[in-house]
């Protein structure tokens, strides 16, 4: 079950392993046993440490925000209500900077993203031996602890929010004005193949980007403290720490552009061009 | 990296915890700071109003402490009139009482000393006619000598 004494890449290897179930075409549903196995089941699989600490932090995200909304009144704001708000604040100054329209959805939606992005991230700042070390003791053979180095997750979320892109320009544009769009620029209906082609690309590359943009940030951050966490204990230290601080940067960041790109995308999707 | 159902779990999971911010955690929090950005809006005005009411009441105040004292020098000046008028009056009244009384003590001095004098007289009267009964051994008729006597008063 857990590795004795593993060479370095099967060490990473085994941290860059999601706990998967799904079906496997000799074993039925089950859960799979190394990488090997879990890229054999497909689509048809699901990972179980992803779904969990996401929905789980998703779940904290908001409990901590419900609470804040229970306890807000106009008087003087104290304790959980004064962070809460602080977030709200911030969030709706960066919408109302970007999107000019009226909408109940974009602020909240905003939030959800900036807040709940920022919690999977901060999961990177956990020892990365420290979780999946206790899971292994308990009979968990593989733990990623950190949703958004699953490109499942990020990805999930930039298709929501590109549907809702789509929802927005054929609501706000009509099916009509969305392709024509699409097809009539920027080079007039002589070329409208071509017109498709480009706008398409630039349409679907949205969330592609939205998606790998987090991935890639959060799974190198990952990768780059399991590479430390293979050092001499002596040396770890003098290279997880400052990476670390620098990290606490990175996932800020990174929830803060996630946040951002879509608030942009959707007052694009909002406005005639 | 393998695409599997996780994506389409991750997409489920979004959108509640979306909706359910949309409900439950955004117009609540988001209500009270407009309602609180109005209070301290009303709060700010409130303040703004007392402190120009404040400064109408310094003006008002400063208005009537000028009438006042304008008022009182008004006062002081018409007592100090109206006192020297009273001592001079007074001074007036003063002044015909001690003459009126001067007048009359000098002419009641007057009326005694003509009394007095004219008692001596007759007193000298007798005198001259005790003197002379002395000097003569005789009783002088007084009848008879009666206008010698008053000649002799007279002279006196």
């Amino acid at each position: 079950m857990a590795l004795q004494n593993p060479t370095p890449s099967e060490y990473i290897q085994h941290h860059l392993t999601n706990l998967t179930y799904g079906y496997h075409p000799e074993n039925g549903w089950s859960f799979a046993h190394g990488a090997q196995e879990a890229s054999e089941m497909g689509f048809m699989a699901i990972h179980i440490d992803t779904m969990a600490w996401s929905i789980g932090l998703g779940i904290l995200f908001c409990w901590l925000f419900r609470v804040g909304a229970k306890a807000a009144h106009a008087g003087v704001p104290t304790g959980v209500l004064n962070f809460v708000e602080l977030m709200v604040e911030f969030v709706d100054k960066s919408v109302k900077e970007t999107f000019h329209g009226k909408s109940s959805l974009i602020a909240p939606l905003a939030l959800t993203i900036c807040c709940w992005i920022f919690l999977m991230n901060l999961m990177d700042l956990v020892p990365v031996d420290l979780v999946s070390y206790l899971f292994m003791v308990a009979g968990v053979e593989y733990m990623k602890i950190v949703p958004t180095t699953d490109v499942n997750a990020t990805l999930g979320m930039s298709i929501g929010v590109f549907l809702l892109i789509i929802f927005y320009s054929i609501k706000i544009k009509g099916v009509g004005g969305f392709a024509g769009e699409l097809t009539l620029q920027p080079f007039g209906k002589w070329m409208i193949p071509f017109n498709l082609l480009l706008e398409g690309v630039g349409l679907i590359a949205k969330p592609i980007s939205l998606a790998l943009r987090l991935f890639g940030n959060l799974y190198a951050g990952e990768l780059i403290f399991i590479l430390i966490a293979l050092l001499p204990f002596y040396l770890q230290w003098f290279l997880s720490v400052p990476w670390a601080i620098f990290h606490i940067l990175v996932i800020v960041l990174q929830a803060f552009i996630f946040m951002m790109l879509t608030i942009v995308y959707l007052s694009m999707a909002h406005e005639h061009h | 990296m393998n695409l599997n159902l996780t994506l389409i779990g991750q997409l489920i999971a979004f959108t509640i915890f979306v909706i359910f911010c949309m409900k439950y955690v955004w117009p609540p929090i988001s209500g009270a700071l407009v309602e609180r950005q109005k209070k301290i809006a009303e709060g700010l005005d409130a303040a703004d109003k007392a402190a120009r009411d404040l400064e109408s009441a310094k003006s008002q105040i400063e208005d009537e402490l000028k009438q006042a004292r304008t008022q009182v020098t008004e006062l002081l000046e018409q007592a100090n009139k109206r006192s020297s008028q009273i001592v001079e009056e007074a001074q007036d009244k003063a002044r015909a009482e001690a003459e009126k009384i001067m007048a009359s003590a000098q002419a009641q001095i007057a009326q005694d000393a003509a009394q007095a004098r004219e008692s001596l007289r007759a007193d000298v009267a007798k005198l001259a006619v005790v003197g002379a009964e002395r000097v003569l051994g005789a009783t002088v008729d007084q009848a008879a000598h009666k206008k010698l006597l008053a000649e002799l008063a007279a002279e006196l």
